[in-house]
């Protein structure tokens, strides 16, 4: 091959690199040197962080399957303050900042701009943090969805307000230890009945396109951008992307946590059309709760000083739910 | 075209000749006939290419208009009151950004306790906002203002409010020359923008910026509206070039050259003031009164210009600030200042209450008799007031204030 790869790789090794052994069509966008690059290497993100995997490869996806013309418009939060700290910038694409609860309004704004000027070739997309969608930005989400502005709007699920130092957000699992919701007290952590399902409530709008992912099933989510940018219209992407700060896990799994929250059935990753489920990412080697949880410093307390059962077992319940509600498991009962 | 219209519709006619590409609406009174009059111009097909956004709140309307206008769109909005107050966070942003958007705002009230009507407590409270602040005389000064707007908006790459009093302009019907597409084209060229988010050449905007440069930055946004004070008049004198008419501008003075006494106003209640100056002009007494239609930039040299030669000066306000007085006066006594005349701060008209004639002229006999104070609330009922207030000193438990006061109102009736 004469075309040396320009880019830098960051992981080495077939599979991590992409499937640079597999076959072309096969291959992974991160595989292709010619890759977009949209958030480039130098930016001050945490080691292991999960937003900072996810972004790259969601962009790079996007921008591939819109021809390289994509505009991105980012909430404020973690992604924002770590890509741009003046003058340096990690974004190699058309990017704007303006508010903390304002990013899918604007980015609907720029897709009213590029319709009223004819320029349909190039493609919006929004992101921003859990705070920011879940919480202040949830209005202005909500409108965009109900006016299927042709804007795709990902959240970076960390499940907390990672930027401002990890306090409760709307997105916060019970019992998770933050800043906000100490592990102190009779019922440390956050709260059981509290927090919000943001995919679900995209799906209430009836939106063409809603999906999950993790950083655990990187094709999957480059599938997913693919899928979604092959459509027009409002479309909800949701990435749990693990935080080791947050979290208090050690950064270099980053991944297999984000896979733990796949396998035990506490984050389900599906994909729905037009407000149906459709399909179901099935959980290969099913994993009791206790797995995921135990090497979160954030849910220390469910193990010391006493093991909590009792509070486990909700979880685990919770868990089993979800195992239930989305057919996680469907493929092994079938086989049964 | 000389018409006889709503101040709204004439609005609404004369921005779809400024051909906005993205309109963010959210309806408030009393800016709502506004964009309805829009709705209809780009439905119909007559106002195109255009997109008309339905949105779910003020606060999204204008990130709409961030988002357009970032993306190399002319944009425009239009709120008033409470709208205004709730996009609050994103005008900064706005502002902060360059970003040349123009809003409408129809003069209304601040709750609580809510009140619907006409005064300048909305815009008053965003005067440190960036934006520029152009406020409009009468209905024809309204409509003309907005392709001004733009066209300063565009050419110094900052948002403008245009400031038009709520029902008393928006809602009345009067005779409006709407400016002509042919007009409009030739005045106001297309929107080229300073900063552009375009995927062939990507740039970042709304970087975080720290301490290192955070004062020049802002201290741009200064320098951008001290251009302005060029631009304002510069463009006004082009606009009556075009139009033949005289509208915009930076101050208005009318009768001062021999005033010794000058009221300061701004918007529709000048109108009234000046034909308070006329009659009393007829019984000889030498008063003069000063429209200011930019309040931001605030047009210091040309305020000195027209006050510094008068002996009183009196700073009619359709809104205050709580705990010190004047918003206006505390400007106009900047521009004045080492020169020493005796001042007065008039609050007057909030929440709708009609400025008479009658009031003026008592209130205009007052200061120059020498009886006027510091700091008058025009046809303020002292009694009410006093009954609320020792309502209070009696009973801890004494209840809310408005409501107390309206059952005074009621029983007195």
């Amino acid at each position: 091959m004469s075309a040396a790869p320009q880019v830098r790789f960051y992981q080495v090794g077939s599979f991590a690199a992409g499937n640079r052994l597999l076959g072309p069509e096969l291959q992974s966008d991160q595989a292709d040197p010619g890759r977009a690059n949209a958030l480039t290497c130098g930016h001050r993100a945490c080691q292991g962080c999960g937003e900072a995997l996810g972004a790259r490869y969601i962009l790079d996806s996007a921008q591939r399957a819109a021809g390289g013309k994509v505009i991105a418009v980012n909430a404020t939060g973690c992604l924002e303050v770590f890509s741009t700290p003046y003058p340096e910038t990690s974004w190699q694409l058309p990017w704007l900042h303006s508010l903390f609860g304002n990013a899918p309004a604007v980015a609907a704004g720029v897709a009213a701009a590029l319709r009223a000027k004819g320029r349909t070739d190039i493609r919006v997309v929004g992101q921003g943090g859990d705070g920011g969608t879940v919480d202040i930005g949830l209005g202005c989400l909500s409108g965009m969805f109900e006016r299927n502005d042709d804007v795709l709007y990902v959240c970076y699920d960390n499940e907390a307000y990672m930027n401002t130092g990890v306090q409760r957000s709307g997105a916060t699992p019970p019992t998770a230890r933050t800043a906000t919701t100490q592990a102190v007290g009779e019922e440390p952590g956050a709260p059981f009945g509290q927090g919000k399902n943001l995919p679900l409530i995209a799906m209430a709008h009836e939106i063409p396109y809603v999906a999950t992912a993790t950083v655990a099933g990187l094709r999957d989510l480059e599938a997913k951008v693919h899928r979604a940018m092959g459509m027009r219209g409002a479309r909800y992407l949701h990435v749990l992307v693990p935080c080791p700060l947050g979290w208090g896990t050690a950064s270099h799994d980053t991944v297999r946590i984000a896979r733990l929250a796949e396998q035990t059935g506490l984050f389900p990753v599906f994909e729905a059309l037009d407000g149906e489920v459709t399909d179901v990412t099935p959980i290969r080697r099913r994993l009791p709760v206790e797995e995921y949880l135990r090497p979160q410093k954030r849910y220390a307390h469910l193990f010391r000083p006493e093991l909590r059962t009792d509070v486990i077992g909700r979880l685990q319940r919770t868990a089993d739910r979800n195992i239930a509600r989305f057919g996680l498991l469907a493929h092994e009962e079938a086989s049964s | 075209m000389l018409k006889q219209t709503e101040g709204s519709r004439a609005v609404a006619e004369t921005v779809a000749c400024c051909r906005p590409e993205v309109i963010a609406a959210y309806p408030i009174s009393p800016q709502t006939h506004i964009v309805e009059e829009l709705s209809r111009l780009v439905k119909s097909g007559a106002l195109k290419p255009c997109e008309y956004v339905n949105v779910e709140s003020e606060f999204a309307a204008m990130s709409m208009c961030i988002g357009a206008s970032a993306a190399g769109a002319r944009t425009y909005t239009a709120t008033a009151s409470q709208g205004l107050l709730y996009m609050v966070e994103a005008l900064y942003n706005a502002s902060g950004l360059g970003l040349p958007i123009v809003m409408t705002v129809a003069n209304r009230a601040i709750g609580a306790p809510i009140n619907i009507w006409n005064d300048h407590s909305d815009t008053m409270s965003q005067r440190d906002s960036g934006w520029i602040q152009l406020y409009a005389r009468d209905n024809q000064e309204a409509a003309d203002l907005h392709p001004q707007a733009f066209r300063l908006a565009e050419e110094l790459s900052l948002p403008v409010m245009v400031c038009m009093d709520g029902f008393v302009l928006t809602h009345a019907w009067e005779r409006i020359e709407v400016p002509e597409q042919t007009q409009v084209d030739a005045f106001l060229p297309p929107y080229e923008p300073r900063q552009v988010l375009d995927p062939d050449e990507p740039v970042s905007i709304g970087a975080m910026v720290g301490p290192d440069a955070f004062t020049e930055v802002r201290y741009l946004a200064h320098a951008k509206q001290m251009q302005a004070l060029e631009a304002i008049p510069r463009v006004a004198d082009e606009f009556r070039q075009v139009f033949g008419r005289s509208s915009g501008g930076l101050v208005h003075p009318y009768a001062c050259e021999d005033a010794d006494t000058i009221v300061v106003a701004l918007g529709s209640v000048f109108g009234t003031v000046c034909d308070v100056v006329d009659e009393m002009r007829a019984r000889g007494v030498r008063i003069g009164a000063l429209a200011i239609t930019s309040f931001r930039p605030f047009p210091l040299n040309a305020v000195r210009t027209v006050l510094g030669r008068a002996r009183q000066v009196l700073v009619l306000e359709r809104a205050f600030a709580v705990g010190v007085g004047g918003i206006v006066s505390a400007n106009v006594r900047t521009a004045l200042s080492g020169i020493l005349l005796d001042g007065h701060t008039v609050v007057a008209g909030l929440g709708g209450r009609a400025v008479t004639k009658e009031s003026l002229h008592r209130l205009f006999d007052d200061a120059i008799a020498g009886r006027l104070g510091e700091l008058t609330f025009l046809d303020l009922d002292t009694e009410l007031v006093e009954r609320e207030l020792a309502r209070m000193a009696q009973t801890r438990r004494s209840g809310p204030s408005a409501e107390n006061i309206l059952r005074d109102v009621g029983s007195n009736r």
